[in-house]
């Protein structure tokens, strides 16, 4: 594939769903599920690969949880099949399936010790006693939570609730573990600790896990690869990269990330590149697009660069700073471009100080390469 | 500063405590009475809980109750838990109905209630005695358990008990192993009720029970008439005591384990 460039600069190594003999671990074939009028899932097709890291991204009450469940065994699909390792689970009780789950809320045992909560899967597999409590105690130390077996769960900081019932849900070997918004509670710091802890966890086990959750930096943080749902359906599924750098509609664009979206008709797709007509002038993209119909080109704010000074070319937008915000490592500015119609720009602060600081009022010049925007039709 | 109660607070407190409770201070104290009589105060004695206990007919009477008591509060709480289970589960529609069902009998008058039953074992010719009182007493009680059970099993986050499926449980094991120690002190408390409900009961046992087996509470109702004898004072003072018991006993068990925080 040499010649083509890669989206988001990350080599891949891994990558079974580019490989048409690769079977699926789990398979989700054609799922439909309502709740009374309301559609929760819809005609969902999606395949999941062994040692994969799969995110299921989206807004609440979009069916991320419900096609979860469905995989878990706690809701049953009104029309399509689910499949476990090429088999269809749909009449497997949650009891009988190799499947664990993670819960939003822990769903810890409270009358149980930690030590016990851990053991509960394995009790049930019928695992020895003496083997059981190895395996405790090796999964306490996964989750290094040495020694605190004894503990009820009342007496856990919710960052170590949040690890006990990673380990439960571990502790019986699951085919595939299905973690439900699993960092919800948890402060920000203590997510991304978390969030590389879960990568580490998965690499190290060789597991299959599945996340659901609404945050999208902390799906792409996690994920090897990320569908993106709305209303019940998939939108996109691809690596956190393609998903950011080329998303299939102005939905995702909009989801993921901060996007600058222009519309307008396109005037001409030739040598793949799009010249749209825009009401902010003419703007162009790499890509292609319908002659004569309306489409749009979307640009990510830390593509978009800030000059003091008029610059040749196209692709530029002279206007004043509205707004800005300093975050630390990035700085972004509104610049309004016409009355009521805003861009936003993105800095990267690499430098302590700058000579010609840049403030509200300040006329500025946008510009963004061609390469660096992707056309949309949808 | 700081306010103390106005003179008009502890009078209310004073005098609202001595209606509620003077009858009952009043006839502990003369159970212990020396005298024969029971108005007439003759010194401190215990000899008429010595009386109670040579008595046999209502030392049977206590025996009788005592064991219907158990029973019917045992089947009541068995019941009342697998109703509250279904009142908490099933949908909208069909849980106004079960409720309404399950707690008309809190609002039936227990004179009526008791007539209907008595219908019922005679038209189903089951002969009274033992077993009709605790069925009968089990139907008294079956509401108040299942109020008990359910409230604490509504505030259940349902997630533990699919935790528990999901790691390898059937449901009937899943409710067994996390749900039940869950809701536990309610289900003892609900235990607790329905006994004590039992105990006191003289209405519905009177119409269902029949020769053989005569609750504490009847026994002690046809001795009065006949006239009020310090013994039924000392029998009914270890009542009050084990009534008393069983309510502190459930609420102390109700505020148990309640997460602290």
């Amino acid at each position: 594939m040499s010649g083509r460039p890669n989206i988001g600069g990350i080599r891949e190594t891994f990558a079974p769903w580019e490989d048409p003999t690769a079977r699926p671990l789990v398979r989700f074939e054609g799922v439909s599920k309502a709740f009374g009028d309301t559609q929760a899932v819809n005609d969902v097709s999606l395949s999941i690969y062994e040692r994969e890291f799969f995110a299921l991204l989206g807004p609440s009450g979009c069916g991320k949880t419900t096609l979860m469940r469905m995989l878990a065994g706690f809701e049953q699909p009104d029309a399509g099949q689910v499949m476990l390792a090429g088999r269809d689970i749909a009449a497997d009780p949650p009891h009988r399936r190799p499947v664990h789950m993670m819960f939003q809320s822990y769903a810890l045992f409270p009358h149980l010790s930690v030590a016990q909560n851990i053991a509960f899967g394995l009790k049930r597999q019928g695992v020895a006693r003496a083997e059981a409590a190895a395996r405790v105690e090796e999964m306490l130390a996964l989750v290094r939570l040495e020694g605190l077996g004894r503990r009820r769960p009342d007496q856990l900081s919710g960052g170590q609730r949040q690890r006990v019932a990673l380990a439960r849900a571990l502790a019986p070997r699951p085919r595939i573990l299905l973690l439900d918004e699993p960092m919800a509670a948890l402060d920000k710091k203590l997510r991304e600790e978390t969030q590389f802890e879960l990568m580490n966890l998965q690499q190290t086990l060789g597991l299959t896990f599945m996340i659901v959750t609404h945050d999208q930096d902390e799906a792409m943080v996690v994920a090897d690869r990320i569908a993106v749902m709305r209303a019940g359906e998939i939108v996109q599924v691809g690596r956190p990269a393609e998903v950011y750098e080329a998303p299939a509609d102005r939905y995702v664009a909009g989801f993921i990330g901060d996007v600058n979206l222009f519309e307008g008709r396109v005037a001409t797709s030739e040598g793949g590149r799009v010249r749209l007509l825009s009401q902010d002038g003419p703007i162009e993209a790499e890509g292609a697009g319908p002659v004569g119909e309306t489409a749009w080109i979307a640009v990510r704010p830390e593509k978009v660069a800030v000059h003091s000074e008029p610059q040749p070319g196209d692709n530029v937008l002279a206007g004043t700073i509205l707004d800005y915000g300093y975050l630390g490592d990035w700085t972004t500015y509104l610049v309004e471009v016409a009355p009521g119609r805003t861009i936003r720009a993105a800095r990267a602060n690499a430098t302590r100080t700058v000579v010609r600081p840049l403030g509200c009022g300040d006329a500025v010049w946008l510009s963004f390469e061609p390469a660096s925007a992707v056309v949309l039709t949808r | 500063m700081k306010r103390g109660p106005s003179a008009f607070n502890i009078a209310s407190v004073v005098l609202g405590l001595a209606f509620l409770y003077a009858p009952i201070v009043i006839l502990v104290l003369y159970s212990f009475n020396a005298s024969r009589l029971v108005t007439v105060w003759a010194g401190f004695s215990t000899r008429w809980y010595a009386a109670l206990f040579r008595d046999q007919q209502m030392l049977d009477a206590i025996w009788v109750t005592l064991r219907v008591g158990v029973i019917s509060a045992t089947i009541a709480t068995v019941l009342g838990v697998l109703a509250a289970v279904a009142l908490t589960r099933s949908r909208a529609r069909s849980r106004v109905v079960l409720a309404g069902g399950v707690y008309a009998t809190l609002v039936i008058p227990e004179v009526i209630l008791g007539l209907s039953l008595l219908l019922l074992f005679v038209a189903a010719g089951l002969p009274r005695g033992f077993w009709t009182v605790t069925l009968s007493h089990a139907t008294l009680t079956l509401a108040y358990a299942t109020v008990v059970v359910q409230a604490r099993l509504q505030s259940f986050d349902r997630s533990l008990e699919e935790a528990a499926q999901d790691l390898g449980c059937p449901p009937w094991k899943a409710f067994a192993l996390v749900t039940l120690p869950g809701i536990a002190p309610a289900v003892a408390a609900a235990w607790m009720l329905a006994f004590t409900l039992s105990l006191d009961d003289l209405v519905i046992a009177s119409f269902t029970s029949g020769p053989g087996a005569t609750t504490l509470p009847m026994r002690l109702y046809s001795q009065v008439r006949l006239g009020v004898n310090p013994e039924i004072n000392a029998v009914s003072t270890l009542l009050i005591g084990l009534v008393a018991t069983g309510v502190i006993a459930a609420y102390l068990i109700q505020q148990r384990r309640r997460p602290s925080a």
